[in-house]
């Protein structure tokens, strides 16, 4: 599983860097940064809950799963 | 320069009406069905000519395995060095639409739309209204703004859609959910005028030009101090000498040429190296959409690369925040280097912001951008380094 982020909804409010702190940075402007340098992060199985609840609970609905 | 047998397939003079194209290369080689088209495409290793280089084939082959395709001509060109979808779009008209309706056949579509630019419309409409009888499909013109993001796929789908010439995040391809959902062929003008050409000529003569891995032509627009700035056709793997010599030649003697257009790489003038994606690879480059741009030695590399720099970071669409945010900081620590800002940091900076912005975007304009700045940094190295103890090579005086 994989975390898609839409830039074009994300405007940077955290609440997924602060669920997913293993996987998602910040940059200086707030917005998320992929640990791994991908497009699209990889999601652990041992991070799934807190991945699913990131994608939630966004309050841009800016986060997905991807297979 | 060179005596060149210059190669003319898509950009052939002559009669550019209906009856003169007919005349030149008879009517359009329909296939009869769905799918039938792709293995003399896939036979033939046509690739886009729009600047990814992806091949048309898998993508023709993705598109007829959904239902109800559409197929789109993609002939907005946003990039301020590139002319060759415009010349093509109104010197030769009617190969592209032979193309689209073969790609519509090929793929299963029923309709088809071309998106072309405010230049090439009234040329187009008069193509159009040349063909009843002569096309399967309707097609419909759709205007393409004059921005730099506005061929990008997700933005042409937009278009299509009558929504604005914006990029869209797409967790789906647009190969299978493009234009209002459906299975969507969006190619590149120059692409549908090489598969009108391939699949009345066939794979063998296509392969007469070009590499062996990378067949055909391709259009060149070529730039900058060239004595006959224009549009060429030329076959892949030509020397960058060769090619620069169908534009007459150089005008000065060059510092850099820089290929692949605004989300391209400068390089040395090397004349032999081959203009392939096999040839450029190792210097980070490709020949993306066939744009050159040749810099004299008589220019400051940091300042041209700076002007193209905040020329992109201004083209942004405004979507995205660590394009909105990092395009114009990126842009301004090159200008800083180019006007001779002695922070010794700068270069670093400049690396670490086009880290920062790659693959961050619903589309690829931060990191065609970043791709830009960096070659900067690299091919102009030892600009660089002139122009941290206050000096520059082309001896003018900063900004």
């Amino acid at each position: 599983m994989k975390l898609h982020i839409d830039w074009t909804a994300c405007d940077g409010r955290g609440l997924c860097t602060e669920l997913l702190p293993e996987l998602l940075d910040r940059d200086e402007w707030g917005y998320p940064l992929p640990r791994d340098g991908n497009p699209e992060p990889a999601v652990p199985a041992g991070l799934d809950a807190p991945a699913r609840r990131a994608a939630a609970q966004c309050p841009r609905l800016a986060l997905r799963l991807v297979p | 320069m060179t005596a060149t047998l210059h190669v003319r397939r898509v950009l052939a003079a002559g009669p550019a009406d209906l009856a003169g194209h007919a005349g030149r290369h008879g009517p359009l080689p329909w296939r009869g069905g769905r799918g039938l088209l792709i293995p003399t495409v896939e036979a033939a290793g046509l690739t886009g000519r729009g600047g990814a280089g992806f091949p048309t084939a898998r993508k023709l082959a993705a598109v007829a395995a959904g239902r109800r395709p559409v197929v789109v001509g993609n002939g907005a060109e946003g990039e301020p060095a590139s002319g060759k979808d415009l010349a093509l779009l109104t010197g030769n008209p009617h190969l592209v639409l032979d193309g689209l309706q073969l790609a519509a056949e090929a793929v299963g579509a029923a309709r088809g739309h071309l998106y072309a630019p405010a230049g090439a419309v009234p040329r187009l409409r008069a193509a159009l209204a040349e063909r009843p009888g002569w096309d399967r499909v309707p097609v419909e013109l759709v205007e393409a703004p004059d921005t730099f993001v506005a061929g990008e796929e997700s933005a042409v789908v937009a278009r299509v859609e009558g929504h604005a010439a914006l990029p869209r995040d797409t967790p789906r391809r647009v190969v299978e959910h493009g234009v209002r959902g459906v299975p969507t062929l969006v190619q590149n003008v120059e692409t549908l005028a090489h598969l009108a050409l391939l699949a009345r000529y066939g794979p063998g003569w296509f392969r007469e030009q070009g590499t062996a891995d990378e067949p055909g032509t391709f259009l060149a627009t070529v730039s900058g101090a060239v004595a006959a700035p224009g549009v060429y056709e030329a076959p892949y793997g030509v020397p960058l000498g060769e090619l620069l010599g169908q534009a007459a030649g150089p005008t000065a003697p060059l510092q850099a040429v820089l290929v692949g257009g605004y989300h391209g790489a400068w390089l040395r003038p090397d004349t032999a190296l081959p203009v392939s994606r096999a040839g450029l690879r190792p210097y980070g480059a490709s020949p993306g959409a066939g744009v050159l741009v040749a810099l004299p030695t008589s220019a400051c590399g940091l300042v041209e690369s700076a002007r193209i720099a905040g020329y992109l970071a201004g083209q942004g669409a405004g979507q995205c925040g660590p394009c909105v945010n990092g395009l114009p900081r990126l842009a301004d620590t090159l200008d800083r280097l180019a006007r001779r800002d002695t922070d010794p940091g700068l270069p670093a900076e400049a690396r670490r912001l086009s880290a920062l912005v790659t693959n961050r975007g619903a589309c690829h304009h931060p990191d065609g951008t970043a791709r830009l700045v960096l070659s900067s940094l690299s091919t102009f190295d030892h600009e660089v380094r002139l122009h941290l103890a206050g000096a520059c090579t082309a001896g003018r005086s900063a900004r």
